[in-house]
């Protein structure tokens, strides 16, 4: 018998799609407990599209090809020493921020996506959703073992994920992610597979790589664009889930619309870790953190956007102070952690005059106004031999967890403060958006675990903040944190360079 | 008019791919920048099969473009032949 | 200039990473280790999650099997992602190649009419149970705790949808790629009296709320059986039919088995090992999910193989959980 062709689309529905069942048995919904309580309606898991079609034989086959290239480099950047062909040792330290605060984000990734690819009642979602989560577990464990060798010679990169569920800044991406998690199947998928990697993955992974690329760094541009080549996929994925929630019921509009409005709020918050890396941690410069938001968010998040539109879904909430901001967020948070120098895992500095200039250049409506002084005049202190550290613990925002450092955006000198009462306790927040967010949900959001808070009340042990940082951090004092002039990581950098 | 877009690695399959999205793309801009290679149109931009193994010289598979796919927007439809980028206006 | 640096001053400041370093020493660590312990975190979760709020994110209390370390589970094959897709690459390969072959040479044409009904009766349906092992590794990999045996459920759960898609092909190569093989594999899946008691079991795994007991009632009780019914008996019978071509499409579940097993056994000595108390409640897991097995697989047994099959392979899964330390 001469066997008829069959294209991609066909062939995959055959292999996958009526895998499953009407239960006779057992009540299905008991199998598949969450998919209501959020209010989202679905009325027919079959009208969902699968981007890819990928079956599980093609899977091996393409993943295996990349791990094979990916895990060469890793052995030869090894084996050569690669770390030594880097820009400048202050490079790393943006690795230390991306071990510690980025790789546990893409272990939870791995998890979220485990729980949704065993929730959804859809077999062809819940497949998507069950590769993105293998994915996901590639992506953490290639970067570990990317930063394996760096771990070797430098500080800060050594207990990553001991640090990550305890250290104040370290807060912020952990309790996005954690949010994220502990909402509905559909929220998350909303939050993380749209929001998160159809926009803002871009803006970590693209710029910031090519960035790794312009700095030497050979083991993390591989790693880095290995793990996009999957992100393309899970973009699709986010695409297709949005389009599958507002096609299946009106209902859900406004449901996806309030998520969206929280989510990108979240996630530009959660970004300004990735500015602040952009402007000031890589030494030689791709683009600056408004360039790389103009293309990656406005222009791609417009474009995006104007193709929801058909649904009745609209730019996110706060999308014009996001656009505000974009001029500001990176200088904002390289001053919070350069005055908390001490109490961070990696080094801080004060710009190189040639890099002064550069985001003068880059920013000129708001650098010289509002941040050159700033760095003029913490340059004068370090001359004196008085380089500049606060004393305080930063008061911290209840939804995102970052410091109050931002400003007003209409007056950049003013620090935006918002509060909530709820059952009779205060809390803080950085912004119209954060307070919103805790508005909708406070239940939710005063569970929240504040480092500063936990400080204060003993739960980190203590008394002194240097006595947290060695015990309940583990941090190694005087090696981890503090300057980049002086420190351990620059005097060993000067020893291979032949530099006194 | 949205720009769709897709970024590759900078590296030799890719330069073939990147020919043959050019002579099947008229109005795409391909830009070189460290490491990748990121070509932007308006509205749409298509990847066939057809002319990637015209010019490799062998039988390629649309599902091989994901080994050196660094990025993309836009709507995807892929299948046997083609992976084809829009965004509706 | 590399070649100017001596290279005493190139020495590491440390051998791996400290969570490692506080397991095993200062020395250097293989990729298994620093990609798979401690990886998931245990402490200071900030919200409960809505669709289970009396349990943290993670929370060892999803099973009552309880563990000191839930990192004892190494793997014995120590699969991290890479070396994982590596290693099936490498049988997908032959696995492409052997069904290439069987499709070029229309290796079909030499089954009788009789097998071939057999065969999609027989083995085609095992694709929903394949599916249903899906799910249920998922369900381990998603409220399980530790990187160790997560990752490991995970690399299951997509063996398993893998395994689907094969058996599924094997359904397309019988049918010339019409599916009706699969329409008629899935019509005697929901409705042949031979598998009802199968398809409850299935459910029933899909319901049942202990990660711990799911694992253990799906990647040991059922697979054991079912592999040997269908990968061992059942194969000699279709090579005695003179199909023994079929066992060039069904070589990946062969050697997939054993790889397989040897994980799972490595788990269960674990957790035997831990304490009594894991021991006893392993104990009535496995008698509980045996005995509703041996009932379900009953009929589907006898009409495929005859009389003697299932007390076969129940031997077979006891010799596994006498080795565990269970019996």
């Amino acid at each position: 018998m001469a066997a008829k062709k069959l294209n991609i689309k066909d062939k995959y529905r055959l292999l996958t799609r009526d895998l499953d069942w009407e239960f006779s048995y057992q009540d299905h919904k008991k199998a598949f407990p969450f998919e209501e309580f959020e209010g989202i309606k679905i009325t027919d898991w079959s009208k969902w599209e699968d981007p890819f079609r990928l079956t599980m034989d093609a899977y091996w086959k393409y993943q295996a090809e990349k791990e094979r290239k990916l895990y060469a480099i890793f052995d030869a950047f090894a084996q050569n020493n690669g770390q030594l062909n880097i820009s400048d040792p202050r490079y790393v330290n943006a690795l230390k921020v991306f071990l510690t605060g980025v790789s546990p984000l893409e272990y939870q990734a791995f998890q979220g996506f485990a729980h949704t690819g065993r929730q959804f009642g859809g077999v062809g979602a819940r497949v998507a959703c069950q590769m993105q989560s293998i994915d996901e577990l590639r992506h953490v464990q290639t970067q570990v073992h990317a930063m394996s060798h760096y771990n070797k010679f430098f500080d800060g990169l050594q207990d990553w994920s001991h640090m990550h569920d305890r250290v104040w800044y370290l807060s912020v991406p952990k309790s996005f992610f954690n949010d994220a998690r502990a909402a509905g199947p559909f929220e998350f998928m909303v939050a993380i597979g749209f929001s998160f990697e159809y926009v803002l993955t871009n803006l970590l992974f693209v710029p910031f790589m090519s960035g790794a690329a312009y700095n030497g760094d050979m083991a993390t541009v591989t790693f880095g664009f290995s793990a996009q080549s999957d992100e393309a996929r899970h973009m699709t994925l986010g695409l297709e889930v949005i389009k599958f929630l507002l096609e299946q019921h009106e209902d859900n509009v406004p449901i996806v619309q309030k998520w969206i409005d929280k989510w990108f709020w979240r996630g530009t918050r959660l970004l300004t870790i990735v500015s602040m890396m952009m402007d000031y941690m890589l030494p030689n410069k791709v683009m600056s953190w408004k360039e790389a938001w103009e293309v990656y968010f406005e222009e791609a998040g417009g474009a995006l956007f104007k193709d929801l539109a058909r649904y009745g879904i609209r730019m996110p909430k706060h999308a014009d102070l996001i656009a505000k901001e974009k001029e500001h967020v990176s200088h904002q948070a390289w001053w919070i952690f350069y005055t908390h120098g001490h109490a961070a895992g990696f080094h801080t500095w004060i710009p190189t005059d040639e890099e002064l200039d550069w985001l003068s250049e880059k920013y000129p409506d708001t650098f010289d106004k509002y941040y050159r002084p700033r760095w003029e005049l913490a340059k004068e202190m370090e001359a004196k031999g008085e380089r500049f550290y606060t004393k305080a613990l930063p008061q911290l925002c209840t939804t995102c967890q970052i410091p109050m450092g931002f400003t007003e955006m209409d007056n950049p000198t003013q620090i935006s403060y918002r509060e909530s009462i709820y059952k009779d306790e205060r809390y803080h927040f950085c912004s119209d958006g954060c307070k919103e967010i805790f508005d909708e949900e406070p239940e939710k959001y005063v569970q929240s675990w504040l480092p500063v808070h936990q400080i204060f009340q003993g739960n980190c042990g203590g008394p002194d903040v240097e006595d947290v940082l060695r015990d309940y951090y583990r941090m190694n004092v005087g090696a981890d944190n503090l300057d980049i002039k002086g420190s351990p990581d620059e005097e060993r950098w000067k020893k291979w360079k032949g530099v006194a | 008019m949205s720009k769709v877009y897709i970024a590759l690695q900078d590296n030799d399959e890719s330069r073939y791919i990147v020919e043959a999205i050019e002579d099947d793309n008229a109005e795409a801009t391909v830009i070189h920048m460290p490491a990748m290679i990121r070509i932007e149109a308006e509205n749409f931009l298509t990847v066939r099969r057809e002319t990637v193994e015209e010019k490799m010289g062998r039988d390629w598979d649309v599902q091989e473009l994901h080994i050196n796919l660094i990025t993309l927007g836009g709507n995807v439809d892929e299948d046997d032949e083609q992976l084809t980028l829009t965004w509706n206006e | 200039m590399s070649i100017e640096i001596k290279t005493a001053t190139l020495e590491p400041v440390r051998n791996t990473y400290a969570n490692v370093e506080r397991r095993f020493g200062d020395k250097p660590a293989t990729r298994y280790q620093e990609a798979t312990y401690d990886l998931q975190s245990e402490a200071n979760f900030h919200y409960r999650p809505l669709w289970q709020p009396d349990l943290e994110l993670n929370d060892p209390r999803r099973t009552a099997i309880v563990m000191q370390d839930w990192y004892a589970f190494k793997d014995p094959r120590q699969f991290y992602y890479g070396a994982y897709v590596q290693q099936r690459a490498k049988m997908q390969e032959v696995a492409e190649s052997n069904y290439a072959f069987f499709e070029k040479r229309d290796l079909a044409r030499f089954i009788s009419d009789e097998v071939r009904a057999d065969i999609i009766r027989y083995l085609v349906p095992l694709r929903h149970v394949e599916h249903t092992a899906n799910l249920n590794n998922m369900y381990g990999t998603a409220y399980g705790f530790g990187t160790a045996i997560t990752q490991a459920l995970l690399f299951n759960g997509m063996d398993r949808l893998g395994m689907a898609q094969y058996l599924s092909r094997i359904g397309l190569i019988l049918d010339g790629n019409s599916g009706d093989a699969l329409v008629d594999a899935k019509q005697q899946w929901m409705e042949a009296d031979i598998w009802q008691g199968l398809r409850a079991l299935c459910e029933e795994t899909l319901v049942t709320e202990d990660w711990f007991e799911v694992m253990v009632a799906q990647n040991l009780v059922l697979d054991a059986l079912l592999t040997d019914l269908v990968y061992r008996q059942f194969d000699n019978k279709l090579n005695e039919q003179g199909a023994q071509d079929i066992g060039m499409l069904t070589e990946f579940m062969q050697l997939w088995n054993k790889d397989t097993s040897r994980w799972m056994d490595a788990v269960l000595k674990t957790a035997v090992a831990e304490s009594d108390e894991n021991r006893a409640l392993l104990a009535q897991w496995i008698e509980t999910w045996r005995g509703k097995a041996a009932e379900a697989l009953a009929p589907l047994a006898e009409a495929m193989l005859g009389a003697e099959a299932l007390a076969e392979a129940l031997e077979l899964l006891d010799k596994r959980i006498a080795k565990a330390g269970i019996k």
